[in-house]
């Protein structure tokens, strides 16, 4: 379990970006944080792994005050997957990238290759070991980054912004793999912008706007209040404004369906019988 | 004459073992606005750099047939000659600022190509003003967020007035709110200005609407090339994987049913419009 109290954090001491944080994120849950550029949202998970250290309130993580617990140790417990994979890569080959988190964790050179092994496939990456990080696409690498935390398989996944670059089939091996690991009983935490993939994957959403948590609460209650995504930059997904054009029409349909399905189900019915 | 032409162009990156573009032939004329789509890794970043010339003058490799633009051979031009026609807008903004504050960002391209003080002042308060960076005017590039950096870049790459702009994934970093701004105001510069537009990006939920095409790349090559409603609604581009816009599937899975829309819808608004019709014949 995560529990945020309060923070405060200032990277130069006249910008704030956190303005007193509060929230709890239990075991084997999957959140979503979201919320207007600038918001806080990479410095809030950051505070997550020990990165960052409050400089108002606090941070505990499985009941210990994180203060007291070196980076290497919280990163045992939450793995932090950075937005711009440059800043996380560093070795020549994506098999090296891999193995060398799972070796600092213990793992013995065979289960690292086996575990690698099996990352770069649920990931899509099969075929990629031997290839330098610095030669793959952007979206490639963004992949390679997130199979380097993805392998060591930490406690809490805490990801920011997993899915820039990546493509629909991408976007749901990724959701695959973390909806296995959460099944596993890992707590997944993404902080990313894409409001179908959050609908799709994640029950609770936490808005944030200028450094505080807006709202916090089912995905579905959440991206349907106005209020919240006016105060957060963010934009109902296509299939709400869908739902809600149609409404206008035919007021029999649900303003807050979202998804794919549940529009062709509901178009179905009106047209019904049509051909 | 076409703005952009790619005549039967390969590429292979230095110590690659595959070709990042296998025989490109495509031409895109002025005023257009075309939207490049496609799995992860097909190339569609090599087709930007292409195009301002950094393949191959930055990165290296081998190379057959040609890239025009404007009637000149990229081969033959620098990249400093191109960088007056095409803005590019890189997928990573961090690795396109290279100065301390929003202000000196936006002026230094146009400073470096030979533009007036003034109006170099001009263009730095207009572009502030067009993408709301008010805010940041005395923010660190290298402090501010992956999104402030993006918008900070799509502004330094704008305030060039660019007559083609290439933008790799511009709004990937951006709140949504911040992605529509964004897109809307490269629309109206399409629109209102004719600049071309060549932007890559895998939602298309946020830009069919504006791209008057749509091209499909796969594993190094175009596999479609035409219009976004005749596109997307295709197989192909549901096979490779492409983020189609949900109210094209949901039109796509009617059709599945036996249910005509009539039309291709390319988002919500649409799609419900399409619905009322139907509904009433």
């Amino acid at each position: 379990m995560i529990i945020v109290e309060d923070v405060h954090y200032s990277y130069d001491g006249i910008y704030t970006a956190l303005r007193g944080a509060s929230l709890q994120i239990e075991k084997g849950e999957r959140v979503a944080i979201m919320g207007t550029n600038g918001a806080g949202k990479t410095t809030l998970i950051k505070h997550m792994n020990g990165l960052l250290r409050p400089q108002v309130g606090r941070v505990i993580v499985d009941g210990v005050d994180a203060k007291f617990l070196s980076i290497a140790e919280l990163s045992r417990t939450v793995g932090l997957v950075w937005q711009n994979p440059d800043h996380q890569l560093f070795l020549d080959s994506v098999k090296k990238e891999i193995e060398f988190g799972l070796k600092n964790l213990g793992f013995t050179p065979e289960a690292a290759e086996e575990q690698c092994v099996k990352t770069l496939q649920n990931l899509g990456l099969e075929g990629f070991a031997e290839r330098s990080p610095f030669a793959l696409s952007g979206g490639e690498r963004k992949r390679v980054a997130l199979a380097t935390v993805l392998a060591t398989e930490p406690q809490v996944l805490a990801l920011d912004e997993p899915t820039i670059g990546q493509d629909a089939h991408q976007k749901e091996l990724l959701a695959r793999m973390l909806m296995d690991l959460n099944e596993r009983g890992r707590t997944v935490i993404v902080v990313t912008h894409d409001v179908e993939f959050v609908i799709e994957n994640f029950p609770r959403t936490i808005a944030m706007a200028e450094g505080r948590i807006v709202a916090d609460g089912s995905t579905a209650a959440v991206l349907s209040n106005d209020d919240v995504l006016e105060r957060c930059s963010l934009t109902p997904p296509q299939l709400t404004v869908a739902a809600r054009a149609l409404h206008r029409l035919f007021p029999q349909v649900s303003e807050r369906l979202s998804l794919l399905s549940e529009l062709e189900d509901v178009v179905s019915e009106i047209l019904g019988g049509m051909t | 004459m076409a703005l952009v032409e790619f005549a039967d162009f390969s590429f292979k990156y230095l110590g690659a073992d595959f070709l990042a573009l296998r025989k490109v032939s495509a031409s895109v004329n002025e005023g257009e606005y075309v939207v490049i789509t496609g799995p992860s890794g097909c190339g569609k970043t090599t087709l930007c750099r292409a195009i301002n010339g950094l393949v191959p003058h930055f990165h290296r490799g081998y190379i057959a047939g040609n890239v025009y633009v404007d009637g000149q051979n990229t081969r033959e031009a620098t990249v400093a000659q191109l960088a007056s026609k095409v803005g590019l807008v890189f997928q990573n903004p961090a690795n396109q600022l290279v100065t301390l504050n929003v202000e000196k960002e936006i002026a230094f391209g146009p400073e470096n190509l030979g533009v007036e003080p003034q109006e170099v002042r001009k263009r730095v308060e207009d572009i502030i003003d067009l993408l709301n960076l008010e805010h940041l005017r005395e923010k660190h590039p290298h402090e501010m967020s992956g999104g402030e950096q993006q918008r900070l870049a799509m502004a330094a790459t704008l305030a060039l007035k660019p007559k083609v702009l290439v933008a790799d994934e511009p709004t990937s970093n951006l709140d949504p709110k911040s992605a529509e701004l964004i897109l809307g105001i490269i629309a109206e510069l399409n629109k209102r200005n004719g600049m071309t537009v060549l932007l890559v990006e895998h939602r298309l939920d946020l830009v069919a609407k504006d791209a008057s095409r749509v091209l499909l790349m796969d594993r190094g090559q175009i596999v479609a090339d035409g219009p976004p409603r005749d596109i997307l609604p295709m197989d192909i581009s549901m096979e490779i994987g492409v983020g189609i816009p949900k109210a094209t599937q949901v039109y796509r899975r009617l059709q599945a049913k036996g249910i005509e829309l009539g039309r291709v819808p390319l988002t919500g608004e649409e799609l419900a419009i399409l619905v009322g019709e139907v509904h009433r014949l």
